[in-house]
């Protein structure tokens, strides 16, 4: 076995995982779809005194429709049900493709991925571009995040130990709204270099990033530029990416304005 | 806290069954060590490589990548069950005949994989077949026969279907 011990509770109902955040919330991991934190237990990056599995609480992975519009995603829905389902965006569809392979995208969960922030993580930047709103939920009620405000950076959220996601909502998006996805990786499947969600409607545009900063987050000035129909490239000066030695800063840079060319020419801009 | 053990009940290639483990011990390990089903392949036991594949309720998962306690009440098959399928056995010929396998480490865990994607796209094509293989590494053949094998499966049982 390669996981350190660990204790393990599988509660029936929220009440009883909020309890056991409320008395153990900072030496235990929540356990979702589990295809990132199995591999750091296995690989014992991960070490804590409790596991609390969550995959038997009824109604967490619901997908439903908002009746003023938009859509509702518990946290626990699994990537290959959020894809296939209709009701959600076509960015967040065509993003999921990109989202590691079919037998992680059948277990991985939304909430999952955006409560890890992985830096390169799709989900992350396209909850951005999506103006999505994230809830959490404690013993003392629940907690409405802007998306834009809920990845403070590398690994890290706006969610407090004593937390659980609760689920997700995306605003209403009408038939004007056109997105695109775009993401340079070594081989499909594998972690972003650099992958841009553009959401652009009438007078509007949201752009958000993956992989090329340590958190998904609104670029204003970039924005303002595509809205004025100028040359976009230059309110990339605002970008501060991530160096490592297969891709340094300048190279993320350089992507990151590939792709947002191209994912412009795809919603039919410029 | 070490040795924490719990009891489950599942059902695996239609066969029920009851065991005692301990809570971290991961469902591949379980497979193999405890119920003695020793086709599904533990590589890199962190999830890249694709070679513990089962399948849990109907989808594909990482065997190493979901607890055995986790599968307690679930319907388990694994590669030893796949020849009870058409799709399975279809795929099983074709690999054996196209050679599409030299070790046979990776084999187990692309033939479920290959059997969900034609379950749901009988007929797909060759990009399509290396998107849904793309989560299994063979060291062995570059893979060029492991899609062959698929695209043959794919048109013998579209010759049979109704």
């Amino acid at each position: 076995m390669k996981p350190a011990p660990f204790r393990y509770e599988r509660p029936a109902t929220l009440e009883a995982v909020l309890a056991l955040l409320d008395a153990h919330g900072a030496q235990a991991e929540i356990l979702a779809g589990g295809q990132s934190l199995m591999p750091m237990l296995a690989l014992r990056v991960a070490r804590p005194d409790l596991v609390i599995d969550i995959n038997r609480i009824a109604g967490l992975g619901d997908i439903t429709a908002i009746p003023d519009g938009g859509v509702r995603i518990g946290a626990r829905a699994r990537h290959a049900e959020v894809m296939a389902s209709p009701l959600v965006p076509a960015l967040m569809r065509s993003a999921l493709a990109h989202v590691a392979h079919p037998a992680i995208r059948n277990r991985g969960t939304l909430g999952g991925s955006l409560a890890l922030a992985d830096p390169a993580a799709e989900m992350p930047c396209c909850m951005v571009a999506l103006g999505a709103r994230i809830v959490t939920l404690s013993s003392r009620g629940e907690t409405h995040h802007d998306a834009a405000s809920f990845f403070h950076g590398l690994y890290s959220t706006a969610r407090r130990p004593d937390e659980m996601i609760l689920r997700i909502e995306i605003p209403p998006l009408g038939p004007q709204w056109r997105f695109a996805f775009l993401e340079e990786a070594r081989r499909l499947g594998d972690y972003a270099i650099a992958g841009v969600a553009l959401a652009m409607g009438a007078g509007e545009v949201r752009l958000a990033f993956c992989g090329v900063e340590p958190a998904p987050r609104c670029l204003p000035a970039t924005e303002a530029l595509i809205l004025a129909g100028a040359d976009p490239l230059p309110g990339l000066v605002e970008l501060a990416p991530m160096d490592s030695d297969d891709a340094p800063e300048a190279y993320r840079r350089h992507l990151a304005g590939v792709l947002l060319k191209r994912a412009l020419r795809e919603v039919g801009h410029g | 806290m070490d040795n924490q053990t719990l009891s489950i009940a599942c059902t695996i290639n239609d066969r029920a069954i009851r065991a005692t483990i301990p809570v971290r011990q991961s469902l591949v390990d379980f497979l193999r060590e405890g119920v003695g089903l020793t086709g599904s392949h533990v590589g890199c036991a962190h999830g890249v490589c694709g070679a513990c594949h089962v399948v849990v309720d109907g989808v594909v998962v990482r065997g190493c990548l979901i607890l055995a306690v986790q599968a307690d009440g679930a319907e388990i098959s694994t590669i030893e069950h796949a020849a009870t399928t058409s799709i399975g056995a279809a795929l099983q010929a074709a690999f054996f005949e196209r050679a599409a396998l030299q070790c046979g480490f990776c084999t187990s865990g692309m033939i479920l994989q290959a059997a969900e994607l034609l379950a749901q796209n009988p007929e797909p094509s060759r990009d399509e077949i290396r998107a849904a293989l793309s989560g299994n590494l063979c060291r062995c053949t570059g893979y060029h026969a492991i899609v062959d094998a698929v695209q043959m499966a794919s048109a013998r049982l579209s010759d049979i279907a109704p």
